[in-house]
């Protein structure tokens, strides 16, 4: 089953005249993504890569029934994009672009709100690498062969620690069910809390993996729903125990600023929790794999 | 980005935040003048610098004649200040700020900042101003008050109000009060600011309320739109190695070790910078050389770690996911050929084509030692830096 997307996700491409949108546009079909059309304003009537070019997400909705969209606007236009995909009717929406301002992605939360939850678009990024579903569908910029398809669900900040992960555990044998990227923003669509609970409700799924970082509440809320809600088996690793306090350590969300935001006390909170937290980034695939060896699937 | 308190004045001062008369100066005898201009007599003069505790380390001295004030900033110029938060290193003075003193009744807290947790603009403030916010938010927590901005509502007259009462203000200066409230948030909304700090706010002997302090930060990201703010960056004020970085595009963090990285990818960077430190070395450096890691990136990168003369030897850690490490092989060995590499380097591939990328580097004959796993990699740039030092 997976979360998010599979191999019946049709999905829109926004901003795919430009060089990048273009590319991974290829890569994405190449790996067996059904894209259906692409969006950008002014261009309607074109086509790329065969597809069909729409001006409005709203046409591209209307004409192709896509309910994914995958968003490579540059940043001075990425929010009104995002906003553009939610109010078109679009379920799934996975932001690329990296530096959109931190008010613009407020206002993007704050336009979101007007729809109930049910009804609510789900965002991951901006920032992100993307998610995938092994074998099913890829809307992102990851490389697809270093997913073995599988059952463990995989979360991330960062994109390259992701891929990092997801290698480590295919060397061991251990599949993905679906990886998400959430981006490595201050401000962002999704958090781990939210795809904690996708994955617990999901029966493809039997474990997660947390890969967090320095710099904001986010894997803290998803400690607490953990020991709350989780039956599941949670791992985790969270990146940047050398990391000065208040400095940003390229994404833009991962810096220090408050109490309880350094790897340190990340790591002491997820592990309260009763989160099996790999001691460093080089024996992610280990704990995963002795994390499921403890917990035999019923 | 930062800027200097009184750049942050002069946009306060633009949005109604009333400040202290004042005036720049880059030499000692433009310092005393201003005093003539500024007239009174008594007058502050304090170092511009991007660093908070500058009152502590002896960067704002209080004078009672424009000789005094002339050798207070002829001490200043041309010194390092070294601040609770300025780094070892200290930074440069070579402008100071020279400001009528005024007659302080009270000092207030008033800081704006984004509450991630909510993710909405958040006032925190403090009857309990003029010292270190971390302090006291540490030691007494129930003096900060926090309102909440709603985006779609933004800052409301009866939040400032709130506010100008737990404060402790006078029913005469609640209108002032939330004048100046709402100035400051408007600079903060309409600038794409991350922070502003004013610290103290103050309330004089005659009742009016001054920004006598002020700290601002801005969104990188937003810079696009406000090229006026851009103008305001002060490279002087910067990590010499993060200037030379970040105008090549790359993301750098300047560090004490001696391991200098080069790394794709932020999260990964951070988790090698780890993997060093567990190893029982200290990263140099952080520098994420984004996603494509092309050639002219990686010369780029090569330049910007080896500028760092405490670097002793050098982990590249690479997973290629679009790109192919058979071509970051490539960009190493033709960095080298480029650049005049004396320190040893461990190179980590992993991805796309990694038999074919450390054939290439095993081919060169250069001297890389390469690594299969992070774990891998950390060890032998410990192990090397271990030797170098022993030799040296």
């Amino acid at each position: 089953m997976a979360i998010l997307i599979d191999e019946n996700t049709r999905v829109v491409v926004q901003g795919i005249t430009g060089r990048i949108g273009r590319f991974h546009t290829e890569e994405m079909i190449d790996y067996g993504t059904s894209v259906v059309a692409g969006v950008t304003p002014g261009k309607g009537g074109d086509q790329v890569l065969d597809l069909p070019v729409f001006n409005t997400m709203k046409d591209a909705v209307a004409e192709t029934g896509a309910s994914t969209s995958i968003v490579f606007v540059p940043p001075p236009f990425a929010a009104d994009s995002i906003m553009e995909a939610a109010d078109a009717g679009i379920r799934f929406c996975v932001c690329i672009t990296d530096g959109i301002p931190m008010q613009d992605m407020m206002r993007v939360k704050r336009y979101m709100r007007r729809y109930r939850a049910h009804a609510r678009m789900t965002l991951t990024g901006p920032n992100c690498a993307g998610t995938v579903s092994p074998g099913r569908s890829l809307v992102g910029i990851m490389p697809g062969h270093i997913y073995l398809p599988g059952r463990v669900g995989l979360i991330g900040r960062s994109g390259t620690l992701g891929y990092e992960a997801a290698s480590q555990m295919k060397a061991l044998g251990i599949g993905v069910s679906t990886s998400v990227g959430i981006g490595g923003d201050p401000v962002n669509g999704s958090s781990f809390r939210d795809h904690l609970a996708l994955f617990e409700a999901d029966p493809d799924t039997d474990a997660v993996v947390m890969v967090g970082e320095i710099g904001g509440p986010q894997e803290a809320e998803g400690a607490d729903y953990v020991r709350d809600h989780m039956t599941k088996p949670v791992i985790a690793y969270i990146a940047g125990l050398s990391a000065p306090k208040g400095r940003k350590m390229g994404h833009a969300g991962a810096i220090v600023s408050s109490i309880g935001e350094s790897a340190q006390e990340k790591t002491e909170i997820l592990a309260a929790a009763g989160i099996t937290v790999a001691p460093n980034p080089s024996c992610i695939g280990e704990t995963v794999a002795r994390v499921l060896s403890e917990h035999p699937r019923s | 980005m930062d800027i200097h308190e009184y750049q942050a004045k002069e946009i306060l001062a633009r949005f109604g935040v009333p400040i202290p008369r004042g005036g720049l100066a880059y030499n000692p005898e433009q310092a005393s003048y201003r005093c003539t201009e500024i007239g009174g007599s008594a007058w502050v003069v304090k170092a511009q610098v991007h660093a908070g505790g500058r009152g502590a380390a002896g960067g704002v001295k209080v004078c009672h004649s424009d000789r005094a004030v002339q050798d207070v900033a002829n001490s200043m110029f041309g010194r390092r200040l070294v601040t609770k938060q300025s780094g070892p290193g200290g930074k440069l003075i070579y402008r100071v700020y020279v400001e009528e003193a005024t007659d302080i009744a009270r000092e207030l807290y008033f800081c704006i900042v984004l509450d991630r947790r909510i993710e909405r603009v958040c006032i925190i403030t403090s009857a309990e101003g003029g010292v270190e916010i971390e302090d006291l938010a540490a030691t007494r927590p129930e003096a900060l008050v926090r309102t909440t901005i709603e985006p779609a509502a933004g800052f409301l007259e009866f939040q400032a109000r709130e506010i100008a009462f737990a404060l402790g203000l006078e029913p005469a200066q609640l209108a002032e009060a939330s004048r100046i409230f709402r100035g400051a948030y408007r600079a903060f909304r309409d600038l794409d600011a991350t922070m502003l700090e004013i610290n103290p706010l103050a309330v004089t002997s005659n009742g009016d309320i001054v920004a006598l302090d002020a700290k601002m930060s801005f969104d990188d990201n937003a810079l696009f739109r406000h090229l006026d703010i851009s103008e305001l960056r002060d490279r002087s004020q910067e990590d010499a190695r993060e200037s030379h970085a970040a105008d090549r595009g790359l993301a750098y963090v300047g560090l004490d070790g001696d391991i200098g990285c080069m790394i794709n990818g932020a999260g990964l960077a951070m988790a090698t910078m780890d993997m060093i430190k567990l190893a029982g070395g200290e990263p140099a450096n952080f520098l994420d050389i984004g996603g494509g890691a092309s050639p002219e990136r990686v010369l780029k990168a090569f330049r910007a770690v080896l500028q760092d003369t405490k670097v002793k030897a050098m982990l590249i850690n690479i997973f290629a996911g679009i790109n192919r490490c058979d071509w970051v092989a490539e960009g190493i060995v033709a960095a080298f050929k480029e650049l005049d590499v004396e320190i040893p380097v461990v190179v980590r591939l992993a991805g796309t084509h990694v038999e074919l990328g450390q054939q290439i580097l095993r081919d060169s004959g250069l001297p890389i030692i390469t690594a299969i796993s992070l774990a891998d990699a950390a060890n032998k740039a410990v192990a090397v830096v271990g030797t170098v030092g022993a030799s040296a």
